[in-house]
């Protein structure tokens, strides 16, 4: 028997230490090309996590490892403790491609018909165009749609399986700021649901709006990973601004936590990776108040994060091709 | 009463790969669906046969000679026949060159259809098209009542061509799998059309030089072609014939195999 009114809290809650994602000291070789160098990765059932990165950094060669289309040189991906290829038989496992994909000669509600024919377990063609948005352009040839349409039409064939896992290789790409919005609205609502969703992205704040967790890789090794928060502040830290009358700069930069400060005035800037240490100081043990602790922007922090000042001597890929 | 298993792990095990590795009739349905929006492969398979069987067939001082069990008029239809059986073959083959060009055949690889499937529907469905194709052309050639040969031969005939055509749904997944471009028919036309010639469905091969007649009995219409008229002459078969249409064969299917190969390899 099932609880079919679960809510997604409740329907991990017995997954019994079973992981949807799991690679271990994963490595993807092309030739000499290094794409991959290392990955470890576990993504629990129910999180939308994102592989953010710049071109290269093998977002893409990660999850096409994921997807089963193709092998690891070296490593174990599992998903849903099973082979990649064995978890997209059963339907498990869909994904929303970048470019292509889709036969231009059919109609919308044709390649979802054609796509759901090949899965066991298939939801109704017209329930999923319309969870995509797409059901006004059913009888449209699929050549004849517009870019976002075509993604949302590659949406709509992912959903058909009702899978587990859904991926994402940078969809919206080429969408416009209205479009890629209302794509992810569609995809936020779906996830509600308790589907585990994996996005690879270039698109900082697209991370940072709908991600639960940021994976960051670079040169084909994750570099930080945690919430967008997190992600942030080991970048970056936090600054915290303070209006504390008499305060000199070495007496700031005393404080346990502190990296650097600065004095303006009555006003004080004390930039902290702990930055809740300083901040609990200030307001313990001086007459600090008007208390404001400020991140640095996400763009910011991926630029620390993925800037090339600690570049590995050799065999960083270099080619977009591998991203 | 028993515990309760997790919507989660009782989905997981209720979960199944689907029968005979995705290969079903919808998917099929769909894919003649789209080959008869091709307004080319429709044209060269159902309407080329038919208006040269007219053009050619019908009323000519040779119409009526008797050829065989029948006449001059049935053993063109029947060539004519096997040209539109074997342009539908390979264009279903060579619908896999158009699905690799447009990424659909790595998007098929994220369902469970599995390889052998996919290839079943694509020979199945460059069988539908190829029957089509004899159909319309023994039904004209049965409606202009000028064709003539006994009732069990057109039957007998009709299989033939059509059975045979499948060599060149080999010769089509080959091209397929070896020529990445969406233009692939177009090449193909202009490749058929010359097999055509030199296997001699459109004019006898008896007729052309003897230079140009040895190098076209290695060409891979002619042993077919020959042998599908076998039941309507009456002549016997010339083990030549067999081995032309099974060394193709082998060639076609090896070269389809292994392009195929290369193709799905997980690199």
């Amino acid at each position: 028997m099932t609880i079919s009114s679960a809510t997604p809290e409740m329907r991990w809650s017995d997954a019994g230490g079973l992981q949807a994602i799991e690679l271990h000291a994963v490595h993807k070789h092309f030739g000499s090309v290094q794409a991959v160098r290392g990955v470890d990765m576990t993504i629990s059932p129910g999180e939308i996590v994102a592989i953010l990165g710049p071109n290269g950094a093998g977002k893409t060669t990660t999850i096409d490892m994921i997807l089963g289309l193709s092998q690891p040189t070296s490593g174990a991906v599992s998903v849903f403790g099973m082979q990649p290829r064995q978890a997209i038989t059963k339907g498990l496992i869909s994904a929303v491609m970048q470019t292509g994909g889709l036969l231009k000669d059919l109609t919308v509600g044709e390649t979802v018909e054609y796509t759901a024919s090949l899965f066991a377990r298939r939801q109704t063609v017209h329930d999923v165009l319309s969870r995509a948005g797409i059901e006004g352009i059913a009888d449209r040839r699929v050549g004849k749609c517009s870019g976002g349409e075509q993604q949302r039409l590659r949406f709509a064939m992912a959903l058909v399986s009702d899978p587990e896992l859904l991926a994402l290789d940078e969809p919206t790409t080429g969408m416009d700021v209205e479009g890629r919005r209302s794509f992810w609205a569609a995809i936020r609502k779906d996830a509600e649901q308790g589907r585990t969703v994996l996005f690879a992205t270039h698109y900082l704040e697209e991370a940072d709006a709908y991600a639960d967790r940021i994976i960051l890789l670079r040169h084909g090794l994750v570099v930080a990973d945690g919430t967008a928060a997190q992600i942030k502040a080991m970048a970056a830290g936090r600054t915290v601004r303070a209006t504390l009358p008499g305060a000199t700069e070495d007496m700031l930069r005393g404080i346990p936590g502190a990296d650097t400060a600065e004095v303006r005035g009555e006003t004080v800037l004390v930039h902290a990776t702990d930055s809740d240490a300083v901040a609990r100081y200030l307001l313990t043990n001086t007459a600090a108040r008007d208390l404001e602790i400020t991140a640095r922007g996400i763009e910011e922090a991926f630029l620390a994060l993925t800037g090339d000042e600690t570049e590995p001597a050799s065999g960083a890929p270099s080619t977009g091709a591998l991203s | 009463m028993s515990t309760v298993p997790s919507t989660f792990t009782a989905d997981l095990k209720a979960r199944r790969a689907p029968a005979l590795g995705g290969f079903n009739l919808t998917a099929l349905r769909l894919e003649v669906r789209r080959l008869l929006r091709n307004r080319r492969t429709v044209v060269i398979t159902m309407v080329f046969p038919v208006v040269f069987y007219l053009l050619f067939g019908l009323h000519k001082s040779y119409s009526k000679l008797p050829a065989g069990h029948g006449n001059i008029a049935a053993f063109v239809m029947i060539s004519l026949a096997l040209y539109g059986a074997v342009f539908a073959a390979t264009s279903g083959g060579a619908l896999v060159s158009i699905e690799r060009a447009q990424g659909w055949s790595r998007q098929l690889r994220l369902t469970p259809l599995s390889p052998p499937a996919y290839i079943t529907m694509k020979v199945l469905t460059s069988l539908i098209l190829g029957a089509g194709s004899v159909a319309v052309t023994f039904v004209v050639g049965r409606l202009t009542a000028e064709a003539s040969m006994p009732g069990y031969l057109w039957i007998v005939t009709a299989l033939c061509v059509w059975i045979g055509s499948l060599l060149f749904a080999a010769f089509g997944l080959f091209m397929g799998y070896l020529l990445p471009t969406e233009n692939v028919m177009q090449l193909m036309s202009l490749i058929l059309a010359v097999l055509s010639f030199a296997g001699g469905l459109f004019i006898p091969v008896s007729q052309f030089a003897p230079a140009v007649r040895d190098i076209a009995k290695w060409t891979p219409l002619y042993g077919l072609n020959q042998l599908v008229h076998t039941p309507l002459l009456g002549n016997g078969v010339d083990w030549t014939w067999v081995v032309n249409v099974l060394a193709w064969l082998i060639i076609f299917a090896a070269g389809a195999t292994w392009r195929f190969r290369k193709d799905t390899a997980r690199g």
